[in-house]
């Protein structure tokens, strides 16, 4: 599925920005790689500066008060420091992007299929026409029923479910090989979600693209992504593939995050299990690791960063923060089975098969 | 055990006016259709539905921020449906709600012993009194006493719901109604406000109405829970049996859009995605609301609204072809005196081929 070349590769970034309440470090040493193909959702809460992220990507975060730090490539081209020049052919063109809000999104007085065609010929010498027909096609295939017609509708006009479909058309409209979906179906009821979702794997795997998902719903990772990562307060806690994540978690903010969600095909416990107190203010984060003062099994060594090491043997693909020795890892978490992580009928399997899947 | 409140045959229609030159009523917006449930002390329903399923207006029609067009409300025994001004105030002491955007519901003005003690002043309780109470209520709800003074955005968006649920408790209530407590949070502290929140049920006694539109969170939380679809109530069934053995194919429907966050058996479960778009309120489809994305409907579907039948263990619901359930089930069922005045009298069947593949 995944080359060997990456398709995007990003090292240290570090974005801040001077605020009034001192330097906000909204990302803060974030490392990863795209695989050509490959969707890597990006998970965390509020705050965590998952979409910050993703937003530097495309040059969108760029203002005066923001301060880059580390390099992002996507094949040759640095995208921190390119021109706006370079940056318009790239975004829409080579990445695009699918927002979350699909109501402020689209400009909401102009006609769905002039705002895909005005994408199209930014990028493409093509005539009104040809723009056109592609942006009915375009409508097409994400699913719009007579889309010969909806073409000439406004954003009003489309329900939310309709109208985060045009935000996907419009990314799709010239191509691109990567996609960024900053939470693409959050503002979606579930049986929508259930179709919209849908619809985007199919096109995805029908294009090749690779996709960066931002969201805060694991269930909605379950359904689409390869790879994750896992951040908190501005950095990458934990990464791996989707498996590993779920059924060999590492991070005790992973953990918290797998425990606390409700499940639905689970005897109801008692009560739900919580990460106790709150993220830490992005402007005055702990030092070290930053999930120090909510973390239970903190010691000593937290003080200092833990760096973004493979602490699993032989999963070199599978990384995570933190101070706590592998052996010492899987001692906590036989003490409270089925809150940390899934544990479970699928555990066994995959120590057994080894890593990944 | 004795009912908290009674709503029977509970209607809230919206007049749309248009009309050239002369303003005249064109339509009506069928927000909540003929509403039949009760709630006993101490317990907590889910009330589920899709956005603009009339789950909000029946909250608020309960309530009585909205005047009903029919039906009645029953609070404890007094009829509460039409009552005006004075008459209507013991019943809001007792009831109160906790909306779901804790950064639009507080008044960003007002100081948090203002915000939490303003529902006291207005039930008339002196000042000193009052910052004893608001301080009480802050350590009940997990904040400090100390935060009396903040202004609300000092806080972050957990603590913003725990300061929301503190105002909804100042008037010590029967009955707290719940509209998205939680969807506007962060899953580790959506966590926090739940257990929060039963942690206050137990020791306060309080019943609950926790309307959702997140099904795991409602199964957590509720004894029985409502389906709502087009401003009717498609089923009603304690929150277990809900989850095992759906019978309407709407509520079949909704679980099985939530995808499960567990890779494997996310992967192992058959998904059918439900088509199509919630219809129109203002005209509603004929028949069972839910006829036109149902893949069992048939042609009585198309013509004649099912009454909502009792099944075994209370488990009511609306459906001529009803999943889950034994032919046996089906014929020891009886009519539900909750089903809406408009529903015929056809019993379902599982006769039809279709509703065999799907039971």
């Amino acid at each position: 599925m995944s080359s060997a070349e990456p398709i995007l590769r990003v090292s240290d970034l570090e974005v801040s920005f001077a605020t009034d309440e001192g330097l906000v470090r909204a990302v803060d040493g974030v490392t990863f790689e795209l695989a050509a193909g490959e969707v890597l959702a990006v998970v965390g809460e509020s705050g965590c500066g998952k979409s910050v992220t993703a937003m530097t990507l495309l040059g969108l975060t760029r203002s005066a008060n923001a301060r880059f730090a580390g390099a992002a490539y996507y094949g040759d081209t640095e995208l921190l420091g390119a021109s706006d020049a370079e940056l318009q052919q790239i975004r829409g063109a080579e990445i695009a992007m699918v927002f979350q809000d699909s109501a402020s999104s689209l400009n909401p007085v102009q006609r769905v299929g002039r705002q895909i065609a005005e994408q199209i010929q930014a990028h493409e010498k093509v005539t009104d026409a040809q723009a056109r027909e592609r942006a009915i096609e375009l409508l097409e295939r994400v699913g719009i029923p007579n889309a010969r017609k909806r073409v000439d509708a406004y954003p009003f006009e489309m329900s939310g479910g309709m109208r985060q479909r045009v935000m996907i058309a419009l990314a799709l409209s010239c191509d691109p090989s990567v996609l960024i979906a900053d939470e693409p179906t959050t503002a979606l009821d579930v049986t929508i979600q259930a179709q919209i979702l849908e619809r985007f794997r199919e096109l995805v795997a029908q294009m090749g693209a690779s996709v960066i998902l931002v969201t805060h719903d694991l269930g909605v990772v379950t359904d689409i992504a390869d790879r994750i990562a896992v951040m908190y307060a501005g950095r990458i806690v934990e990464q791996g593939a989707l498996d590993e994540i779920f059924y060999d978690p590492q991070h005790p903010y992973t953990w918290g995050l797998l425990g606390s969600i409700p499940r639905l095909d689970r005897p109801r416990p008692k009560r739900l299990p919580t990460i106790p107190g709150l993220p830490p203010s992005l402007a005055d984060r702990p030092q070290g690791c930053h999930l120090r003062p909510r973390c239970p099994h903190e010691f000593d060594q937290c003080a200092k960063t833990p760096p973004l090491v493979a602490r699993v043997p032989g999963a070199t693909a599978h990384l995570d923060r933190c101070w706590l020795s592998c052996d010492r890892k899987r001692e906590l978490r036989e003490i409270e089975p089925g809150v940390i992580g899934l544990r479970g009928k699928h555990e066994v399997e995959l120590t057994k098969g080894g890593a990944g899947s | 055990m004795s009912s908290l409140l009674e709503v029977e045959h509970l209607t809230m229609h919206f007049p749309v006016r248009g009309g050239t030159v002369i303003d005249r009523q064109v339509a009506k917006v069928h927000a909540v259709d003929d509403v039949t449930f009760s709630m006993v002390e101490g317990e907590t329903v889910g009330l589920v539905g899709e956005s603009g399923c009339g789950k909000t207006t029946l909250s608020r029609t309960l309530l009585r921020l909205l005047e009903p067009t029919g039906g009645t409300i029953r609070f404890r025994g007094t009829d509460v449906t039409h009552a005006k001004g004075r008459a209507l105030a013991p019943m809001r002491r007792q009831m109160q709600m906790v909306f779901q955007d804790p950064y639009a519901s507080l008044n960003p003005r007002k100081r948090v012993g203002q915000i939490i003690g303003m529902p006291l002043a207005l039930h008339g309780t002196k000042r000193d009194a009052r910052e004893e109470r608001v301080a009480e209520l802050l350590e009940r709800v997990g904040l400090s006493p100390e935060h009396i003074n903040r202004f609300p955005h000092e806080f972050s968006g957990g603590q913003r719901q725990r300061i929301g649920v503190a105002r909804a408790l100042a008037l010590e209530p029967r009955l707290i109604i719940l509209d998205e407590p939680v969807s506007a949070l962060d899953v580790s502290i959506q966590a926090q406000i739940v257990n929060l929140l039963e942690d206050l049920q137990e020791a306060l006694g309080l019943t609950y109405l926790f309307v959702a539109h997140d099904l795991s969170v409602v199964r957590h939380v509720s004894d029985r829970i409502a389906v709502m679809y087009l401003g009717k109530i498609m089923e009603l069934s304690p929150a277990e049996e809900l989850y095992l053995k759906p019978i309407h194919p709407y509520a079949e429907a909704l679980l099985g859009a939530i995808p499960i966050p567990d890779p494997k058996e996310n992967r192992e479960r058959e998904r059918v995605v439900l088509p199509g778009e919630p219809p129109n309120p203002m005209n509603p489809p004929s028949g069972c609301v839910f006829h036109p994305r149902c893949e069992y409907a048939t042609d009585v579907c198309r013509s004649v609204a099912p009454p909502l039948m009792e099944y075994a263990g209370g488990h009511l619901a609306a459906c001529h072809h009803p999943l889950n359930v034994t032919p046996r089930e089906v014929a020891m069922a009886k009519r539900s005196p909750a089903s809406p005045l408009s529903a015929g009298d056809e019993t379902p069947s599982l006769a039809a081929p279709v509703a065999d593949a799907g039971s």
